[in-house]
């Protein structure tokens, strides 16, 4: 699978998730910078993390505009599939092309940890089946307090689009609370309903060497790769 | 050398006014030094000029009172036969100073102070200080790939100093974060001394190619220079002035004085910088604008290139309308470079800035001869010999008298205080953990990306961080502590320096590194102050024997003095990190058992002093005594010991003794991903001992191992052979309880390590959920 990662002016994890693509897991990745205007022969679209235009207003609304998204809403509207990862989860949400949105942690810090994510079955490859029950995965993010009102929260359940909660246990302010955000139901990573378009708050191209606080991140991008290998068959 | 004229009227009518000894004065400038400057101009000078002057001669940038001590620092390795380690830009020669690494590669660090505006504005503060760090590194063609720091901050039960504190690590934060270097280590400490002027050291450390390496140097006649990043805007005006003078009531007036932070400007700028350096032969030299802002780099890179510089301020790009010459050249905008391109190739390096929307603007070109000439409006309103600006300010030697408080505290005998009693003992174990400088820094180091880059192997917490280094097709790994206990440096300055250092570098030996160099970042009171000076003088001649006998040079720093409150001085406070590298990931090792059944090794001999510990503080309130020994040879033997156990595969994790003794030491190693126990019994404790000095003093050289069961005669043996003192103090076990016992003496004693955990996690947080309004 050739991998683009977007490469939006601000972005700081977008050499680490084409290292954990390339490097860690053999799939070729490049990086796309914003001001292109086509995905070239991208089989999958990463949006990394970082802060894209300094964020200084709303985390990724600037970078919506960026001319690169014209592209990448294509590709998604196409059937591609698109994941974004931290500020890219932002983007993602800015950009309409997943619902709800990411405001301010509820401690009103920046939080950078490993935190324990539960797996919810969200479908063909992020399921508990192919994942396990539990993951542990860094965050490092001043917006990730995932919020959407009743009637979309009730459909995410509804439609099985909930990818990833935060393990459950501990209450609010309490440091060993793994909800590291106040995200509305310890929501960590969603998906639209096609299945298609990918976004989540930890980081798994930081969960992919032995040396990193675990290798849970790798099960993840494979499972985004799988889902792009079925996504191009239908294609084809 | 061209005879100096009297320069025409600025265009701006407010600056041409008669250069009064009381407008010298305000400039910081003494009478004498006034002397120097219409001597070396041959005329008085302009208002422009004077503000050149005053920054370019402040403290800040000329060290003009620290300078002769900086000469006692080894700057280069003394052994040359090893694979690694040479020096390849020495400390003061450029930005910060460059060592080898091997295999073609070097790394890059160096650390410095942003103590007054941090003081005045805590985000903005201590933001910029850490812009400013950055910027000297990837200036030298390194890629920044760590962050770390080093803070002082008063008692944390005072509200203002909750917001100081909440306020810096904030500021930290919201740079570093943005940039996308992970901020990976530090220290943390709180002391009375430093209410009101808190320090923010912060370090930045960048890997780069030997044929990377540039130069802030002006040279080729007629190579244009160029104005690259943010434009120039009133803030920081005078701010290297400013941080070279005492803070009194009025500093809160002087915020106009504190820059304002931009990070994602200076990612652009980092990462333009980067793609333009790498193109083969386009930049000949690079400056960035920190202190003092375009007169530093404009008058620094022609002094280096031994040429002139011309600069027109016009072309500067500009965020206000009707800024003056004077405005212009002194503020302290950040996120901005001076680049010097090869002519001809002015194209290129504006391709660049365009794909990153920065500006680039040619401002001027270098000339012949050895002149600083600014233009405005077609008027020449400075024209000064730029090395008169750099290499041939003031220097002083200052006098220098020992405080009379000294020959008191180090005559203080612990006989004064009685034997403690058993129970007292045990309840100072949980306190000691909760004392601010102990406990867990967690509530800090959460609010930094410390992963980002996906390269940090060692997360903070430990003795000392850890980062892989990836080398096109190989890699390496750096270590890094920072160090330094102000109470040491005030009752004994000397000994404090030589602790600083040592205790860096027993850090780096437990994480398994191999020091390479070190750099600093003196923070003391007013050096006009004999006692403050004396106290100076007496801190850098420890750290340089320690440095000379360890064989690690000095590569760079940064001085920051007048850190007064209206008390008086801080404690004495020469910060110091060293970098170290690892060649092979097995040998990264922590400070935390893994594992029931491990051995606990005490290296180093029981402790046996009180002067300047935790306990006595915490339990007496008192801050005296002498600060502890050193045996630099015998530090040297237990270094080299530590890193030959941790390559033979013996040491399951490694820790040094430091603030609050033996049994903190022991208790933090409990701490790791799960929470251990241990059985600690302390055996041939002399009759006369002191429990409390043994328990919790401080003496320095001390390292506890846990090994595997299998090895541990074996480690314990090879100890003794090498001159090393070792006993097995104790076993790991799986129910969290530390139990101890001195064998024939008292114990044993008993706590629940989950307890323990809890006191010294909590201890921050809820410092800072205190009540009160914060002012």
């Amino acid at each position: 699978m050739k991998a683009a990662v977007i490469q939006f002016p601000g972005s700081n994890c977008d050499r680490d998730a084409v290292h954990a693509f390339d490097d860690v897991l053999g799939h070729p990745a490049r990086l796309v910078w914003h001001k292109e205007t086509s995905l070239g022969d991208a089989e999958l679209v990463v949006l990394p993390g970082g802060f894209s235009f300094g964020d200084y207003l709303r985390c990724g609304a600037i970078a919506r505009f960026s001319p690169i998204m014209a592209a990448v809403s294509e590709f998604a509207r196409r059937g591609g599939v698109v994941i974004g990862i931290c500020n890219g989860f932002q983007i993602l949400c800015e950009a309409g092309l997943l619902p709800g949105a990411l405001i301010r942690n509820e401690c009103l810090e920046f939080r950078c940890r490993t935190v324990v994510l539960r797996v919810e079955d969200a479908g063909p490859c992020f399921n508990r089946g192919d994942l396990g029950d539990t993951l542990r995965i860094p965050v490092a993010h001043g917006e990730g307090n995932y919020r959407i009102d009743g009637d979309g929260l009730a459909a995410l359940r509804r439609n099985g689009q909930i990818l990833f909660r935060y393990a459950s246990g501990g209450s609010a302010g309490d440091p060993a609370r793994e909800n590291p955000n106040g995200s509305i139901d310890d929501i960590a990573g969603i998906r639209n309903e096609q299945g298609n378009i990918f976004g989540m708050m930890p980081h798994p191209e930081r969960a992919v060497e032995s040396f990193h606080p675990s290798r849970d991140g790798i099960p993840v991008l494979k499972a985004v790769l799988r889902t792009a290998q079925d996504a191009a068959r239908v294609k084809v | 050398m061209t005879v100096s004229h009297k320069l025409p009227p600025n265009p701006d009518p407010v600056l041409n006014v008669e250069i009064t000894p009381a407008l010298v004065e305000k400039h910081g400038i003494l009478p004498e030094e006034y002397e120097k400057i219409v001597a070396g101009l041959g005329r008085e000078p302009t208002l422009t000029e004077l503000g050149i002057f005053s920054v370019m001669w402040s403290e800040h940038c000329s060290y003009k009172n620290s300078r002769p001590l900086l000469k006692g620092f080894p700057t280069e390795k003394a052994r040359d036969d090893q694979p690694y380690g040479k020096v390849l830009v020495k400390a003061g020669e450029e930005n910060a100073g460059v060592i080898d690494i091997g295999e073609g590669w070097g790394i890059c660090f160096k650390i410095e102070s942003h103590n007054h505006p941090s003081a005045v504005e805590p985000f903005e503060g201590a933001a910029t200080g850490v812009g400013g760090i950055i910027r000297d590194i990837f200036t030298m063609g390194a890629r920044p790939v760590l962050l770390t720091n080093s803070l002082r901050f008063g008692d944390l039960r005072s509200a203002t100093v909750r917001r100081l504190f909440r306020g810096v690590v904030g500021g930290i934060a919201h740079y570093g974060n943005c940039m996308g270097i992970p901020t990976v280590g530090g220290d943390v400490y709180f002391d009375p001394c430093y209410e009101g002027n808190p320090l923010v050291n912060a370090l930045c450390l960048g890997v780069l190619r030997h044929d990377q390496i540039k130069r802030g140097a002006a040279s080729g006649v007629g190579n244009p220079v160029f104005y690259v990043g943010a434009s120039t805007g009133r803030d920081g005006l005078g701010g290297a002035s400013f941080a070279s003078r005492e803070l009194t009531e009025e500093s809160q007036a002087d915020r106009p004085a504190v820059q304002k932070g931009d990070p994602f400007m200076e990612k652009l700028l980092m990462e333009a910088c980067l793609e333009m350096m790498d193109v083969p032969g386009l930049v000949v030299g690079i400056q960035d604008m920190g202190a003092a802002g375009l007169t530093c780099s404009s008058c620094e890179t022609a002094a280096r290139g031994n040429a002139g510089i011309e600069i027109e301020l016009d072309r500067v790009p500009q965020r206000e309308t009707g800024m003056n010459s004077y405005e212009i050249m002194l503020s302290e905008s950040q996120e901005r470079m001076l680049v010097i391109v090869q002519k001809g190739r002015e194209r290129e390096i504006e391709a660049i800035f365009e794909k990153w929307d920065l500006h680039a603007e040619q401002v001027g070109e270098v000339t012949e001869g050895d002149r600083m000439v600014v233009k405005q409006h077609g008027v020449t309103v400075a024209d000064i010999p730029a090395k008169l600006l750099t290499d041939e300010g003031p220097v002083y030697e200052r006098e220098s008298r020992e405080p009379g408080y000294l020959s008191e505290t180090r005559n203080w005998d612990p006989e004064h205080l009685g034997q403690p009693g058993e129970a007292a003992l045990r309840e100072a174990l949980p306190r000691l953990l909760a004392v601010p400088s102990v406990a867990s820094k967690r509530w800090i180091y959460q609010q930094y990306d410390h992963m980002v880059m996906a390269n940090t192997v060692v997360e903070p917490g430990s003795d000392a961080a850890v980062v892989r280094l990836p080398l096109g097709r190989s890699e390496k790994y750096v270590a890094i502590a920072n160090d330094c206990n102000g109470r040491y440096c005030y009752l004994n300055p000397y000994r404090g320096g030589l602790i600083a250092m040592v205790e860096c570098l027993r850090n780096l030996a437990c994480s398994g590194a191999v020091p390479l160099a070190m750099t600093d970042n003196l923070n003391f009171g007013n050096p006009y102050k004999p006692e403050v000076f004396y106290t100076m003088k007496e801190s850098v001649r420890g750290l340089a024997e320690a440095c000379r006998a360890f064989d690690v040079p000095v590569v760079g720093g940064n001085v920051s003095l007048y850190n007064e409150n209206q008390k008086g001085a801080v404690d004495p406070t020469p910060v110091v990190s060293v970098a170290g590298l690892i060649e092979d990931p097995n040998h990264i090792t922590r400070g935390f058992c893994r594992a029931a059944g491990e051995r606990l090794i005490l290296l180093g001999g029981l402790p046996d002093e009180l002067g300047g510990s935790t306990y006595l503080e915490l339990c007496h309130g008192l801050k005296t005594g002498d600060a502890p020994r050193v045996d630099l040879e015998a530090e040297k033997r237990l270094h080299e010991f530590v890193r030959g156990r941790i390559r033979d595969g013996r040491v399951a994790a490694a820790h040094d003794l430091a603030e609050g003794g033996l049994l903190v030491a022991l208790a933090e190693m409990l701490f790791g991903e799960v929470t251990l126990g241990a059985e600690i019994t302390l055996r041939e404790v002399p009759d006369g001992a002191r429990l409390d000095a043994l328990l919790y003093g401080e003496s320095q050289g001390r390292v506890i191992l846990a090994v595997d069961a299998d090895v541990e005669r074996e480690v314990v043996d090879a100890a003794h052979a090498a001159g090393v003192p070792a006993a097995t103090v104790g076993t790991v076990r799986d129910k969290p309880e530390l139990s101890v016992t001195c064998a024939g003496r008292a114990g044993p004693w008993t706590w629940s390590v989950v307890e323990l955990r809890s006191a010294w996690e909590r201890a921050i947080p809820e410092a800072m959920r205190l009540p009160g309004l914060p002012e």
